[in-house]
């Protein structure tokens, strides 16, 4: 297009330039952050190393010391056995999470694909900073919010449920007033995972491919037809991430829960009767300070267990995300 | 199946910033019209506002006429995603849903259009999609696999597969070689041959040899400078256009003096 490329233009050097050149300073910072790089990921296997080592060290004596010596160190264990004990716990964390998990994900959804697709930019915006202000509410806040404000504001709904959906297992009553029961903790704890898994979902959601929803759009797609072709699709391995993340949080949430549920260690399933659950965290927080030796080592065993539970789920989601990755539109 | 559209006073905006000015062309049926012209010079942004593609980039509005069989696209009471379904588009870049199989990205519009689909009609449909894009021979053994794993050319006839399942009356391609190989390119020119008996087509494109194997029709946009709105300049037979055309400008163009 132009045609005066021809003439040479010097360019000088500048000293610092060639001093650089000549020391090899780029090639010092760069070896520098290759280090740095490895360092903090080896950093993260040895923590991870670390933290369980120190459970199954800790947790050694729960499993070596014989049932019926235990069963007189510690008020709170029977000779039934360890898996006795932790059962319930195991069963009230899942069901807690699972609740969060049922409630939270729609609504996470919901709210990212507002405010990636229908909310006008600066009303998305604010709305993404507002949520993302939820999880800085210190966890021990929302247990108190959830104790005194939410568990007497929701026996309405408690109710409604019994009366109207009593005869599905869950919702069987009487319903307890106030309701410091497994559904007010889920709720609690859904609205905790809210955050995490709304910023994941957003961000999915906002990388959807122009390409693709332009496609979806030429063939004659309406808003909701192009979130169900396009956007959804393309986001499920993120979509499925954000929960497992949120699961995460939720599993072992444990200030909320403690001050929130009335504990008993039964597997029921009707979450709207308290005094029915409790989870392996609040319960560790429950009974460490008042622990002896062999309770501690007990309490430390449970934490192993909720250990294993969340590698497990982990690897559950990324089995999800990685069995359709040829569908995935990462090729 | 293909319509004429008639294109009168036709302003593209997007926001305050005209982008095309004062189109007014008319695109015969059953016939392949190209339209060429530099970089920016708003050809790809016309062929949007042919099935209101155009507006969904945030602020983008377009004012004018677009008539085809005797409804006006851009007249009230008009549903951009109904005109959609019978103007087909063929993108730059291949686009097949990467989640979708071969088979579920040919059903794609249909499954838009009317929901539910016996499974013979279904399978009927893919295949003679598939034939018209001349891409069943190569992928009727493995309808299931992902679109994705297709190669470049392979997916682009997929996408036309995917467009002409909903059976549209008008078919257009925004560069639909650009991201293609020579061979490649020639299959999908070849097919646009074929296409052009039953649909009307209208293909933007950078190459001017392909333009001049491919349309029956050329028109020229260009513009003026940056910031200025881009026009049509010239519009007649493709043989006349690489032959002797009318204005200067596209003389220039077409023999290489700029662009």
């Amino acid at each position: 297009m132009s045609a005066h490329r021809a003439d040479t233009v010097e360019v000088a050097i500048p000293d610092s330039v060639q001093s650089d050149l000549r020391h090899g300073r780029a090639s010092m910072v760069n070896r520098f952050f290759q280090w740095a790089a490895t360092f903090s990921g080896t950093l993260i296997l040895l923590t991870l190393a670390a933290v369980t080592a120190f459970l199954v060290l800790e947790a050694m004596p729960a499993f070596t010391t014989p049932t019926d010596e235990l069963a007189h160190d510690v008020s709170w264990y029977t000779e039934a056995g360890f898996f006795a004990y932790v059962g319930p716990l195991v069963f009230g964390t899942l069901l807690a999470a699972l609740i969060a998990l049922i409630v939270g994900t729609p609504l996470a959804i919901g709210i990212g694909l507002f405010i990636s697709h229908y909310a006008p930019r600066r009303l998305a915006q604010g709305l993404g900073y507002l949520v993302d202000l939820l999880a800085a509410i210190p966890s021990v806040v929302y247990g108190l919010w959830g104790a005194m404000v939410l568990a007497p504001a929701i026996v309405p709904v408690q109710d409604f449920l019994s009366t109207y959906l009593g005869w599905i297992p869950l919702f069987a009553g009487p319903p307890s007033t106030p309701a410091r029961t497994a559904f007010t903790a889920g709720l609690v704890l859904a609205v905790m995972i809210l955050p995490i898994v709304t910023a994941v979902c957003r961000e999915v959601f906002l990388q959807t491919p122009r390409l693709h929803e332009e496609a979806a759009l030429a063939l004659g797609a309406t808003k909701l037809e192009l979130i169900s072709t396009a956007v959804l699709p393309f986001a499920r391995g993120g979509i499925v991430s954000g929960a497992m993340l949120g699961l995460g949080r939720a599993l072992g949430e444990t200030m909320a829960v403690l001050l929130i549920l009335s504990p008993g260690a039964t597997y029921s399933l009707f979450i709207l009767q308290a005094g029915k659950h409790q989870t392996i965290a609040a319960n560790i927080a429950a009974q460490f300070p008042e622990a002896n030796t062999s309770g501690v080592s007990l309490l430390i065993a449970t934490g192993l267990v909720l250990f294993l539970i969340t590698l497990v789920v982990n690897m559950i989601a990324r089995w999800i995300v990685a069995r359709r990755a040829e569908f995935s539109g990462a090729n | 199946m293909g319509k004429r559209i008639d294109v009168s006073d036709l302003n593209i905006y997007y926001g305050s910033f005209n982008a095309v000015a004062d189109v007014a062309m008319t695109i015969e049926p059953r016939a392949v019209t190209a339209l060429i012209g530099p970089s920016g010079c708003g050809k790809s942004t016309f062929l949007r506002t042919l099935n209101r593609m155009h507006e969904v980039v945030p602020g983008a509005y377009a004012e004018g006429k677009v008539v085809m069989d005797g409804v006006d696209l851009y007249g009230p009471g008009v549903d951009p995603v109904a005109v959609r379904r019978h103007v087909g588009m063929v993108f730059q870049r291949p686009n097949p849903f990467p989640t979708m199989s071969i088979k579920e990205n040919v059903l794609a519009g249909v499954k838009l259009n009317n929901k539910r689909i016996a499974k013979s009609d279904a399978e009927d449909l893919v295949e003679a999609s598939l034939t018209g894009a001349n891409l069943w021979n190569e992928v009727k053994d493995r309808l299931d696999k992902p679109g994705s794993s297709l190669s470049g050319g392979q997916q682009q006839r997929l996408c036309i597969a995917r467009a002409i399942a909903v059976k549209p009356s008008v078919l257009l391609m925004d560069e639909p070689c650009s991201a293609l190989d020579p061979i490649s390119t020639l299959a999908i020119e070849d097919l646009i041959h074929e296409l052009k008996d039953d649909y009307t087509i209208v293909i933007v494109t950078h190459n001017m040899q392909q333009a001049a194997r491919v349309s029956d029709k050329t028109g020229f946009f260009n513009i003026e400078g940056t910031g200025k709105p881009g026009r049509l300049i010239e519009m007649d037979d493709t043989r006349v256009m690489f032959s002797s055309p009318a204005k200067k400008e596209t003389e220039d163009y077409i023999s290489g003096r700029f662009g």
